[in-house]
């Protein structure tokens, strides 16, 4: 609807615009091609007209300044305040305490998660590519994986799994010597609980994906993996916490944390092989987490264990400020 | 001649715009410190780059280095203020019927490049306009769906896999990420290229985007010709 109250239904506008265009409109006035109005005060003598305009221009500059400054202040509250004087002043004279990183990003991106979560399906998956795409692979970070390990001894151990003690694989509280996986280095650690191997992880249907890797930074690569859906080994395993699932390295150097939906989409794999050959030291040998649903700092390599848990766990890099959820 | 002051710009469009202005420069800040961590675009032609985006004085100047996460934080709470303040202004428009002021019409086109030519000093006269000319129509126009285009894409990059059909269409997750950069690149010629515009349009028409209205003679006699 327009200034003037008029209907203007679409058939109309098209006329005008035909009837104008027919009168060869190049030089004609754009403004009434669509009916533009102007909104116009009645007449008025120049010093009137300069006086109204003073009284608008003292309003709209003295709200525009204190909207200005009211952003301003609003940023530096949110933001690290070393850009910002007046806010090192007040830390300087204790007026205010130091933040980090400010509550509000944080709750943003829980917010975020929360209302992605809404749309998430295990039926939405990522494209697949043919080998021939596959990308030269790149190793971005050490963290967890950067001691002396002897693969041959690792073992997978898994907690809170239901009725664990019923299945073979269970170790009962008892400290199992022989394994030294957990421990690799000096320190040796007692190992109990569910304890598996890579052959049963193997023995787990096994799935081929060439898929993209996506790191944080942005990059991404196109890798070929072979291993086990988590969804299978959760199938095989039923746990007795459904909420989340905390996956730590054998030295616990490198933590990640998953959301229960994201670890059991069909493109969530327990990989042991990659780009044709079992998975390599530097890429996470034995057995890492891939995954199209969640960056890179979430498939954590040369996985120790897996727990089954109600509780967010903890993840490296969201102590780092980085979002928990990191979700595709 | 008697003077009139002629109501520009509505209260809520200016609102919209001063908003935005902030809200899409942290947006352009914190994709800079996003874009940081892999920034691999640039302007080649035949395998020679001749300018890559950025220059490392450009990220030591201002401090970028080693900000991701930080960035990433700041990019997914501002893009809150950025789609709804936007969303609201389309909205606005429509309702308010403003959009006949904006989109371009009949001859828009031709009209915007004499209006170019003009600016470049090239031609003499100014072809008619209503409150903006045919080049600000189209500015202003592609400006917007430009804002609809970083949202897309930033959507594709953001969720690649829940949204696979998204990204597909968009070419994939490295093309995605690829115009989202350009846009933004697009936004920054936008803004350089409007502020230049603003200047050289003086005081009175930057007021009124302020207050609302600019002092106009009108004939009194007889239509009002714009």
């Amino acid at each position: 609807m327009s200034e003037n109250g008029k209907k203007e239904n679409p058939e109309i506008l098209l006329d005008n615009v035909r009837e104008i265009k027919e009168k060869n409109t190049s030089e004609e006035n754009t403004a009434a091609l669509l009916h533009e109005n102007r909104r116009l005060s009645e007449p008025l003598s120049d010093d009137e007209a300069k006086r109204r305009m003073r009284s608008l221009s003292r309003r709209g500059f003295l709200i525009g300044g204190a909207a200005a400054v009211f952003g301003y202040l609003s940023y530096g509250w949110l933001k690290q305040p070393a850009d910002f004087w007046i806010y090192n002043q007040a830390f300087r004279y204790g007026l205010l305490d130091q933040p980090d990183n400010h509550w509000i990003f944080e709750d943003a991106l829980k917010a975020n998660e929360d209302l992605s979560q809404l749309y998430y399906s295990p039926k939405h998956l990522a494209p697949e590519f043919p080998k021939s795409r596959i990308s030269m692979a790149r190793v971005n970070g050490w963290e967890g994986i950067n001691d002396n390990f002897d693969p041959t001894t690792w073992m997978l151990q898994v907690r809170g799994v239901a009725n664990q003690n019923s299945y073979p694989q269970y170790r009962g509280n008892i400290n199992y010597g022989g394994i030294s996986a957990l421990a690799s280095g000096a320190e040796r650690k007692s190992l109990s609980g569910l304890l598996l191997t890579l052959d049963d992880i193997k023995r787990l249907p096994r799935v081929e994906m060439t898929t993209e890797l996506k790191c944080i930074e942005g990059w991404s690569i196109i890798v070929n993996w072979v291993g086990a859906r988590f969804s299978d080994l959760v199938a095989a395993f039923p746990p007795q916490f459904t909420r989340y699932v905390g996956i730590v390295t054998p030295d616990e150097g490198y933590y990640v944390g998953w959301d229960m939906p994201s670890i059991l989409h069909p493109q969530t794999l327990l990989a042991y092989e990659m780009n044709g050959s079992p998975l390599a030291m530097e890429h996470g040998a034995p057995l890492r987490l891939v995954s199209t649903v969640k960056y890179g700092i979430k498939q954590i390599k040369r996985i120790g264990r897996i727990e089954f848990t109600n509780t967010r766990p903890p993840d490296f890099w969201a102590e780092q400020g980085y979002d928990w959820y990191s979700g595709h | 001649m008697p003077k009139h002051l002629e109501k520009k710009h509505l209260l809520a469009i200016r609102w919209f715009h001063w908003i935005n202005f902030p809200v899409l420069g942290l947006m352009i800040w914190s994709g800079i410190l996003i874009y940081w961590a892999n920034a691999v675009y640039g302007i080649r032609l035949f395998d020679h780059e001749y300018f890559h985006f950025f220059p490392s004085w450009f990220y030591e100047e201002l401090g970028i280095p080693y900000r991701l996460a930080e960035g990433i934080s700041m990019h997914f709470f501002f893009m809150w203020f950025f789609a709804i303040n936007g969303l609201l202004y389309v909205a606005y428009t429509i309702f308010s019927g403003e959009w006949r002021a904006l989109l371009p019409v009949p001859g828009s086109f031709k009209r915007a490049l004499q209006v170019t030519l003009h600016d470049l000093h090239l031609r003499k006269q100014l072809p008619p306009q209503g409150k903006y000319n045919d080049a600000q129509r189209i500015a202003y126009t592609v400006v917007l769906l430009m804002g609809a285009g970083s949202i897309i894409t930033g959507f594709a990059i953001y969720k690649p896999t829940q949204l696979y059909w998204l990204t597909a269409i968009l070419g994939g997750y490295e093309w995605a990420r690829w115009e989202h950069f350009w846009l933004m690149i697009g936004f920054v010629v936008f803004f350089a290229v409007h502020i230049v515009q603003v200047v050289l349009a003086g005081w009175s028409n930057f007021r009124s985007m302020i207050t609302g209205c600019e002092i106009v003679d009108v004939p009194e006699t007889g239509e009002a010709k714009i």
